[in-house]
């Protein structure tokens, strides 16, 4: 484990090498069945307006009560992420006018956060794990969503978003690549659904990434940053990253010099480009909103949240890796997501937990991910894996035949979702273990190449050729071990050779 | 049965208890007296229908026997509470005909007690204003004239609901106080004014000026009136996070009439400059009518009440500045077509606004500004705070205060338009009471040299009511207010 993490992250220019210098925040939408100040509903989906209250649509006179659930799922998280939690806490005005901004200000909060200093650990390629510091997070509301293509002239307003909480979550600026910083958003989405305070659904906006680059010569201080909003793909953050940075060490290289502003990414082309400058920035005159006390709970409150939290997934790992004997690969693998976690523990229960993560992680994902399947559609239950696991481990089949087996199982057509121990008896799958049997195909192969006998004899490594060839005329269904020992006696070789 | 526009509230209350005359005919006689009342322009919507209606329905319960407190008692509402399906504008033209979806709170509260709406009330646009000029709907005339006959201004910004009640246009009205706009509107009229502790009433439903200031209150004719009508409007509301979870007594029972042994405090700051020497004259009567009433009169210190005016105009525009940025044309109300967006928002809100709103506006927009915040906005709540501070050390000596509600009477219309900062001077002596979150009341005292009537304010503590208003009843009694305006504008 390393504190600093990879340390070949600079990049090239044409001057010499350069750092990137990474910060996030990350908006992620609150699960909660109704708004952070309001009753309404905040259900992904729903017709245009359809969720919005007399206090979403700022109606006048109408004033926010805040909804304890967000207040709980917020304090959840900054558990999760081992931070501190401010037992008082304050919300502010951020003042500006747009259409989807009912009130014309968004309630937030500014100079006392409901969550102050944490850190997540983020699990690099080479396997290295790094921590990322946390500097807050804090409760806010959602604005609106404006839409400009339904009408030649005029713009539309959907309110259903208005007033859902968002959690925002800033990072310290302690990334160094792209790839630490899709690190960074993948551990800290993984954290947040194992919480259940957020979905983690970048697709459908409930978690997006503004992103601050700046970059630097090794060793001196932080350059001017650039702020690329609302990145809302892994991918587009880590392209969205390449670009910039590569933009701002062009910029300095050529003489110039980067200018403090906010950019969008445009997934189209893959680049960034300027949306307002820092002079351009509004003031958002944040002030204590008078509609609302501060927010105060007891140290009670959070410790009843504490006591039921989950497992999260770093502690899972280190399980799955004590208990289990996996390899720190396959348990950062299952315990990325919670239902792949919790799939695998379901299947090992009882057999060969390494048997089992392999199957997981190879058979099942590659077939998921081919089917285009979450894991809780998967046509193979957790137990009828472990199954077929079992058949594996008493060798009743060999694993080319467990993958095949596996392939029935899961595809479409008649064998899917039925039981691995009917298919193997149904389709007469079984693996001959009987020596005399196995024996008579070797000695037919040998028998029918004398050629291939020499040369093996010079060659040790031909036994495999054998091998196969026993293999092909017992239908895959003879033990490999039992066929290698019998091929290496029949030959005069060293078995390990 | 003579004119019920005459009865005072619990003297209707009372009338109809004992069937001297029904529901209807309370209903009918106050409608007929609105509706005479044109000159004054009180009401900026009569609602006559709803009036018969609701008092036929009190009627039935009078006559069933279910009779709630406040049943069959007509009452005007100012047009800052939103009432449903009925127009509310706060007297800005940028609420256009809007007309709500839902009731406030405490008008809701007076409905279930059995009160009938008479109509809205003027007041100045938002509650801006010390004098009721700035509504859209043109000036309230006080029903008090000068020696002259020049028309005066009722004060503000609850000018609607205190010239309707000095009329009897209704036995009582609802108000807004943020800064005075209940208590210095009912010392230009001859009524009694009460602003209840900050979190006593829900602010629900009731459009905002300044939330950590606005509260409504009653304006009646009397104490008692006053009394009761605080018992039905008060109560906790969970949709309003600042209102306050404790019972509400019975006012009306707390009005025993004796003070004796009760710590009457007198806060020398309030002797301002160029103050009439009539005020300070009543200001003593007042403070004799107590201790001869048995209350003990102790001289106590508000020293950083100079800073307070300062103050509450940082505080209330910033505020108002952020709660009136929802009025942007976009979802209701009036909206001014623009070139683009932009074009859209300032034309909006330039036709919309009047000159005061805007005032304010922009005073709170710059308060809050990067640069500027920690001077005006923080400095500003470091007042406030030293300001509540200063209330705190003086009840240590004390139980009430008493100063006068106003620097001066009702003065001409037109009179101090052009002049805000003379305009905001209005306001000296009851600012401070909203600052620090306090009850206050307003009771006529005496009249001026031109015959215009004079109120002495009395300061409570935080949810001290019922101790207030007994010692309100008992300065009331002592005063013995039973000056009225003439009629006049019934002959027009």
């Amino acid at each position: 484990m390393s504190e600093t993490g990879g340390t070949n992250n600079l990049i090239g220019g044409a001057t010499g090498d350069w750092e990137i210098v990474l910060g996030l925040e990350v908006h992620a939408q609150v699960m909660s069945n109704a708004k952070l100040f309001s009753g309404a509903a905040t259900e992904f989906g729903a017709e245009p307006n359809a969720q919005v209250s007399l206090i979403d649509a700022a109606m006048p006179g109408m004033l926010p009560v805040i909804n304890m659930k967000c207040v709980e799922q917020a304090v959840r998280t900054g558990l999760g992420l081992k931070a501190q939690i401010n037992l008082t806490s304050v919300f502010d005005r951020k003042n500006y006018f747009y259409p989807d901004l009912p009130q014309g200000y968004q309630i937030s909060q500014f100079k006392q956060p409901i969550v102050g200093e944490g850190e997540i650990e983020i699990d690099l390629d080479d396997g290295v794990v790094k921590k990322v510091g946390i500097e807050r997070l804090h409760l806010e509301q959602d604005a609106g969503k404006s839409l400009h293509d339904q009408h030649p002239e005029q713009s539309f307003v959907d309110l259903n978003r208005s007033g859902v909480a968002l959690m925002e979550i800033v990072s310290r600026p302690d990334m160094r690549s792209a790839a630490e910083a899709q690190a960074y958003v993948k551990k800290l989405r993984a954290i947040l659904r194992y919480l259940g305070t957020c979905d983690g659904n970048m697709e459908q906006g409930s978690l997006r990434a503004d992103v601050n680059v700046s970059v630097r010569r090794p060793g001196d201080a932080l350059g001017t940053r650039c702020e690329i909003k609302n990145v809302n793909s892994i991918r587009f953050i880590g392209q969205a990253i390449e670009y910039e940075a590569r933009r701002q060490i062009d910029l300095i290289e050529d003489g110039g010099e980067v200018k403090q502003e906010t950019r969008l990414f445009d997934p189209k082309n893959g680049k960034t480009r300027a949306m307002r400058s820092k002079e351009e920035a509004h003031d958002y005159r944040y002030f204590p909103d008078p509609d609302l006390l501060p927010l105060t709970f007891s140290q009670s409150f959070v410790d009843d949240i504490a006591a039921g939290l989950p497992e999260l997934p770093d502690d899972k790992k280190a399980r799955f890796i004590s208990d289990y004997g996996l390899s720190a690969y396959d348990a950062g693998i299952l315990v990325a997501e919670a239902e792949n976690a919790a799939y695998f523990e379901a299947a090992a229960q009882g057999r060969d937990a390494k048997a089992v993560a392999n199957m997981v992680v190879g058979s099942l994902f590659a077939g998921l991910n081919k089917a285009g399947l979450a894991i809780a559609d998967s046509p193979v239950s957790p137990s009828q894996l472990g199954g077929l696991v079992d058949l594996l481990a008493d060798d009743t089949i060999s694993s080319r035949i467990a993958k095949y087996v596996f392939e029935l199982m899961f595809d479409d057509g008649p064998y899917q979702g039925r039981d691995a121990a009917d298919i193997v008896e149904e389709k007469g799958l079984k693996q001959v273990t009987d020596t005399g049997a196995i024996e008579a195909a070797v000695d037919e192969v040998i028998a029918a190449n004398p050629d291939k006998v020499e040369q093996a004899k010079a060659k040790p490594k031909m036994a495999g050729w054998f091998v196969g060839q026993v293999m092909q005329a017992t239908g895959g269904k003879a033990n490999p071990q039992a066929v290698n020992k019998l091929v290496a006696a029949k030959l005069g070789l060293d078995e390990d050779a | 049965m003579g004119d019920l526009t005459e009865l005072n509230l619990a003297e209707a209350r009372d009338g109809l208890a004992k069937k001297e005359f029904s529901a209807s005919e309370l209903a009918q006689a106050h409608v007929d007296a609105v509706a005479a009342s044109a000159p004054l322009n009180a009401f900026v919507l009569e609602t006559a229908d709803k009036a018969l209606a609701m008092a036929a329905d009190s009627d039935a319960r009078l006559a069933a026997g279910t009779a709630r407190p406040l049943e069959g008692l007509p009452i005007g509402v100012k047009d800052l509470f939103c009432t449903k399906d009925i127009r509310t504008t706060a007297c800005s033209n940028i609420l256009d005909e809007f007309t709500p979806t839902y009731e406030s709170t405490v008008t809701q509260n007076l409905w279930n007690d059995g009160a009938v709406m008479l109509g809205k009330l003027n007041n100045d646009e938002f509650a801006m204003g010390s004098s009721n000029e700035t509504s859209r709907f043109g000036p309230v005339v006080n029903p008090w004239r000068g020696a002259d006959g020049q028309n005066l201004v009722p004060g503000g910004s609850s000018g609607g609901s205190s010239a309707a009640v000095a009329a009897h246009l209704g036995v009582a009205a609802t108000a807004t106080d943020t800064g005075g706009s209940i208590r210095q509107p009912a010392a230009f009229t001859g009524t009694v004014g009460m602003k209840p502790t900050y979190g006593r009433c829900s602010r629900w439903g009731i459009v905002a000026f300044a939330s950590s200031l606005d509260q409504a209150g009653p304006i009646c004719r009397n104490v008692r009136d006053t009394a009761i009508m605080l018992t039905s409007m008060s109560g906790f509301d969970a949709k309003d996070t600042t209102s306050i979870d404790r019972p509400v007594p019975d006012y009306e029972a707390a009005l025993t009439g004796d003070i004796r042994g009760l710590k009457v405090g007198i806060p020398k700051e309030y002797r301002v400059d160029n103050m009439p020497a009539e005020i300070d004259a009543l200001w003593q009567q007042g403070i004799d009518w107590l201790r001869a009433a048995g209350a003990e009169i102790v001289d106590i210190s508000l020293p950083h009440t100079k800073y307070a005016l300062p103050a509450y105009y940082i505080i209330a525009p910033a505020e108002a500045s952020s709660n009136l940025a929802r009025y942007d044309g976009v979802r209701y109300g009036a909206r001014k077509a623009g070139v683009d967006l932009e074009d859209m928002y300032a034309g909006t809100r330039a036709a919309g606004f009047g000159e005061e709103v805007t005032r304010r506006v922009m005073i709170g927009t710059y308060a809050l500004s990067a640069g500027y915040y920690d001077a005006y906005y923080i400095k500003a709540l470091q007042v406030r705070r030293l300001i509540a501070e200063d209330f705190a050390a003086a009840y240590e000596k004390c139980d009430v205060l008493l100063t006068p509600t106003t620097p001066s009477a009702a003065f001409p219309i037109g009179g101090k338009v052009d002049d805000p900062l003379d305009m905001y001077l209005n306001d000296v002596f009851t600012v401070t009471v909203n600052l620090a979150g306090l009850p206050g009341i307003s009771v006529p005292a005496g009249l001026d040299k031109d015959g215009l009537p004079l109120g002495l304010q009395l300061i409570g503590q935080a949810f001290g009511e019922e101790q207030l208003l007994r010692v309100a009843r008992v300065m009331e009694a002592a005063a013995g207010f039973a000056a009225r305006p003439q009629a006049w504008w019934k002959d027009q």
